[in-house]
């Protein structure tokens, strides 16, 4: 397990180009992640591994094609100051929990890390840093596992009623 | 209570007063889905146990990137789409109309006080119709097609005032630029964008388009603009229409409020890698291009053409220059071979493609080799964007873009 230190503004197009979007399974996603952009990472990323990264991760296009490759590679949890808003959806949708810490920029690339969501904090060289709860109203579908099994276990929804 | 325009719509759509920072789920008033997306909305939406979609006269879907299908799997998704749109009773435009958002948006889809998704970040561009509409994934597509509702987090609003009349050769892409290098990639994250002001009333309904269309490009979860006269004018040439007012109180809670001044904006060019990186087109003049790209839903509009058309006038493109014009989609490819803008294009040595996204998402046809040099009037210039991740991308105005094209060097459309 190590954590792969990425920085600022790292768009979804970087995560997995647009020539690979008409894939759809995981796993051959997760074979072109950060190609051209960090060609070793596909290479050698392995399952437990960490995505640590600055301001405004995922970026740019809605391709839920970027959480998809990222969890087919192995990655659980993505640490960074801050989300842009359709990735940190798109990826707890996929049952990816991102997680949002300000210290982000003190863990250095390669470390060994521990997640630790439930008690709010990671710890990475003997430092615990605190990390922020996901809002109350995406707790539930991170605990389903995603909006897939969350969604099965609804017969309908209620929507506040129209008043056209 | 004082409210934004945004609060207003969801407070209308759910028929009590809703704030910012709320969470609620709203109806959705229309939903779209593309080629790239859709495969995986659809499975999505299987996987939830969906068996019919809420509402099939809801449902925009069409094929806009990869058309026509450029690969096996491209043709394969294709396919797929087309069965589940017979199966669920869809109108299928398939590869015929143009890029998502401007047939959404020409065929009246979107409307004043409505809740609008595409599963396309895009999305937001619908803002310029009145609605709150912003770009969602595909597993919440899948949510929506089912339900008909999603989760929103009702957004809290930066407004932007813009004053000023345009100097010539200089307009919204400009001054949406401009803003993109003020506000920042991220500054609007989560937030909506409402823009006013005089040079708003004014703008018409293409250049409002391009201003929404880039909200996202702050991280803005939806660009607006308050609907008027010309909303409603362009609206009911599209759909049945009852104009009512919407628009932000005065004492509405803003989180910020920007000031621009359009007259004093010069002709603006994102730098790579980031669209935030916004210089004046004389810092980066001189820059040698391969390869420049008119076209994408920021700028593919007759209005956009017929702007690079003044430029080009009865001149040649530049022959080390490779010019791609792509219309956004089939009515304006129509309007512009009327009034003979495709014809003075290839006269002038560009390729005219049929409408469609092209070379903006890198997935299709016009990708860049390692080292050239794109100057694009599309909404993004991220690090392998057209093609390899070794080339680099510019955007600007279709007058820049035109300007260039003619020179083979970026150029102050002011000067030529
Ligand atoms: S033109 Fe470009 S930005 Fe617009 S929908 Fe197509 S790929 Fe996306």
């Amino acid at each position: 397990m190590r954590t792969w230190k990425f920085g600022d503004n790292i768009d979804t197009d970087a995560i997995i180009p647009g020539r690979y979007l008409v894939i759809y399974d995981p796993r051959t996603l997760a074979s072109h992640a950060f190609e051209g952009t960090r060609n070793e990472f596909a290479a050698e990323v392995s399952e437990g591994d960490v995505i640590v990264a600055g301001r405004n991760f995922g970026c740019g296009s809605s391709r839920e094609h970027a959480p998809l490759a990222l969890s087919g590679a192995g990655i659980r949890f993505i640490i960074a100051r801050s989300f842009a808003r359709i990735f940190y959806r798109n990826a707890i949708n996929v049952g990816l929990l991102p997680i949002v810490c300000s210290d982000a920029d003190r863990i250095p690339d390669g470390s060994p890390l521990s997640v630790n969501p439930k008690e709010g904090y990671i710890e990475c060289g003997g430092i615990q840093y605190p990390i922020e709860p996901v809002p109350a109203f995406l707790q539930e579908i991170v605990d389903a596992g995603g909006l897939v099994e969350y969604a099965r276990s609804l017969p309908e929804v209620k929507t506040c009623t129209g008043s056209q | 209570m004082a409210a934004t325009l945004v609060e207003k719509i969801f407070s209308r759509r759910c028929g009590h007063p809703v704030r910012a920072g709320d969470v609620i789920m709203a109806p959705v008033d229309c939903a779209m889905i593309h080629d790239i997306t859709g495969p995986l909305a659809v499975q999505k939406f299987r996987e939830m146990g969906g068996k019919r979609v809420f509402d099939p006269e809801k449902i925009v879907l069409l094929f806009d990137h990869q058309i026509p299908a450029d690969s096996l799997p491209a043709a394969e998704n294709h396919v797929f789409m087309r069965r589940f749109a017979v199966e669920q009773n869809i109108h299928n435009l398939d590869i015929k109309e143009g890029i998502c958002h401007q047939v959404v948006m020409e065929r009246g889809r979107a409307g004043p006080g409505e809740i609008v998704v595409g599963a396309d970040s895009h999305t937001c561009m619908y803002g310029a119709a009145g609605a709150f509409s912003t770009g969602i994934g595909s597993t919440d597509m899948g949510f929506v097609l089912k339900f008909g509702a999603l989760y929103f987090r009702v957004p809290t609003t930066i407004r932007l005032e813009i004053e000023g009349a345009f100097c010539p050769r200089v307009g919204p892409k400009d001054l949406i630029l401009a803003i993109a290098g003020e506000i920042g990639a991220d500054g609007a994250n989560y937030q909506a964008l409402e823009f006013a002001g005089g040079t708003i009333e004014t703008m018409d309904m293409a250049g409002r388009m391009t201003c929404c269309n880039m909200a996202v490009e702050m991280g803005a979860k939806a660009g607006i603009v308050p609907p008027d006269g010309i909303t409603w004018e362009y609206l009911r040439a599209r759909r049945q229409v009852n104009p009512f007012t919407l628009s932000s109180d005065r004492d509405a809670e803003f989180t910020s409020v920007h000031r621009f001044d359009a007259e004093r904006l010069s002709p603006k060019v994102a730098v790579p890698h980031n669209v935030d990186q916004v210089v004046d087109v004389e810092k980066v003049a001189g820059t040698s291009i391969d390869q420049v790209f008119i076209g994408s839903c920021t700028n593919g509009r007759f209005e956009d053409l017929r702007e690079a058309a003044e430029v080009l006038g009865n001149r040649s493109f530049h022959a080390s220059v490779r010019v791609l014009v792509i219309p956004a989609s089939r009515l304006e490819y129509l309007k512009a071979l009327r009034a003979g803008l495709i014809e003075q294009f290839v006269a002038a040595g560009a390729l005219v493609e049929a409408p469609c996204c092209g070379p903006c998402m890198g997935g299709a046809f016009g990708l860049l080799a390692p080292g050239e040099v794109s100057l694009s009037t599309s909404n993004r210039n991220f690090r392998g964007r057209q093609g390899s991740a070794e080339s680099l991308v510019y955007l600007c105005s279709p007058a820049t873009a035109a300007a260039s094209a003619i020179r083979g060097e970026i150029t102050d459309p002011r000067e030529v």
